[in-house]
């Protein structure tokens, strides 16, 4: 079978439907599937629920799915530095889970391992623990969280072999690898395809049986939200 | 006179012990690495996915795939490894960071921190804070003793929505120390010109005096 795709719209086809749930990769806008988030964008697809750290900035990423008012539900850590977000989640127009940052990246791990709950310390005695199952470890509290699986993940990567084996480049790779592992059907975006056997083994990061589309994006602009830097010494 | 900014960095960076796994969060916290100790050797993670954060990077080296959990661009060192957000916060919430530091809008006098909403204000989100607060061995917090309009933010119980609770290890302020003993806050250190009366007047929290109280000494 033949993943590789020749754009976004094909990697997509036949995948979207209205109140569909989406996971997609990303930290800021450090590794995000920018080409697919566009794609997704020009569809149509509506009353999406998105599983994702954060929602992008207004006018690129995520956030260009806020615009078209595409997205019904977040489930999200970080929401800020987006202000139409804050407008329509003030508005009531769009709901928002929140769900703190290492209990996102598990739950998606648990879900695409299969494993549908698990117990964690963070949250407990905050908002977070309201309605939650509250249990005793070793004198310990902690509360039950469920695992998240999506009906599509997008992902980022840096480069692909022709079976979908991923490596990602530097902190890029965040919540891609464990996105890629609880999509029902994972897409993958990267920015450079290699030959079979140009991948070393034992340097994969997503083994390709998470991966069951790819396309090579081009153009990346892979935008910065602060650049920081220091001055040479003499 | 109460503590700088750079001032309350520099004494959150007597806290680092050689051999730390740390985390530093966004704003003052960031700060600290620029004072960590010649003789002290701590990794910094970040909770994005990398151990051995560098400084940020000199202009020509800025890379878009290298960022810190604030989205500042930042370098690599030949110690660094890059990991997955699971990976990351199994470090967090395994007990494996020895300490984190981060800032705070209030915090109650049983450990208790508030830093990630103000309901119908500001909605940002907790990010990796309640993860870190709930799975860090040791928590420092680091804020301002009072706020803008002078209302103190040590207080008796938080009213905004909780981080964690009884959390914190101890409390970094421009006016002084407090170490949390059994989720119980002791002043244990002033800065210099602070007196025990101001810093209580501007405290809603209850705390004790340690019997050594000291000021603290400018080490540069």
């Amino acid at each position: 079978m033949i993943k590789l795709r020749n754009n976004e719209n094909e990697a997509l086809e036949g995948l979207l439907f209205d109140g569909m749930t989406i996971m997609a990769g990303g930290f800021g806008l450090c590794g995000i599937p920018e080409h697919l988030t566009i794609a997704l964008h020009d569809s149509g697809v509506k009353d999406i629920t998105v599983i994702s750290n954060n929602c992008g900035i207004d006018g690129f990423g995520l956030g260009i799915l806020l615009e078209t008012r595409q997205i019904k539900k977040m489930i999200s850590s970080y929401v800020g530095e987006n202000k139409m977000f804050e407008q329509q989640y003030m508005s009531g127009e769009l709901e928002l889970e929140f769900c703190p940052q290492g209990t996102l990246a598990e739950r998606c791990r648990a879900g695409g391992a299969g494993i549908p709950g698990f117990y964690t310390k963070t949250g407990v005695g905050t908002v977070i623990a309201e309605g939650k199952e509250h249990k005793e470890f070793n004198g310990e509290t902690y509360i039950m969280e469920t695992g998240l699986v999506a009906d599509l993940s997008l992902v980022k990567a840096y480069k692909s072999d022709p079976e979908g084996n991923l490596v990602y480049r530097k902190t890029a790779r965040n919540f891609n690898p464990v996105m890629a592992t609880a999509g029902k059907v994972t897409v993958a975006e990267v920015e450079e395809q290699v030959n079979l056997g140009d991948l070393d083994p034992d340097n994969i990061h997503t083994p390709g049986i998470y991966v069951d589309r790819f396309i090579v994006g081009k153009d990346y602009q892979k935008r910065i939200e602060i650049t920081t830097t220091r001055e040479h010494t003499a | 006179m109460p503590w700088s900014r750079e001032e309350i960095a520099q004494r959150a960076a007597q806290e680092l012990e050689d051999g730390f796994y740390v985390n530093l969060g966004i704003g003052i916290p960031t700060l600290v690495a620029n004072y960590i100790p010649e003789d002290v050797h701590v990794t910094l993670e970040s909770e994005n996915g990398m151990l051995g954060m560098g400084p940020f990077p000199y202009p020509d080296e800025v890379d878009s795939d290298l960022i810190n959990a604030g989205k500042q661009t930042i370098s690599e060192l030949p110690q660094s490894s890059y990991f997955s957000s699971a990976d990351s916060f199994a470090m967090i919430r395994g007990g494996h960071i020895d300490l984190a530091i981060l800032g705070a809008m209030q915090v109650s006098q049983n450990g208790d921190l508030a830093n990630w909403m103000i309901p119908g204000k500001m909605i940002k989100g907790m990010g990796g804070a309640m993860d870190l607060v709930a799975g860090v061995n040791k928590v420092v917090v680091i804020m301002d003793h009072t706020a803008k309009d002078d209302s103190p933010k040590f207080l008796n119980a938080c009213d905004l929505p909780l981080t964690g609770s009884g959390v914190a290890d101890l409390l970094i302020t421009n006016l002084g120390v407090f170490d949390f003993q059994d989720q119980r806050p002791i002043l244990i250190e002033l800065a210099p010109e602070v007196s025990l009366e101001e810093i209580t007047e501007k405290t809603q929290a209850e705390f004790t005096v340690c019997p050594k109280l000291g000021r603290h000494l400018h080490t540069q």
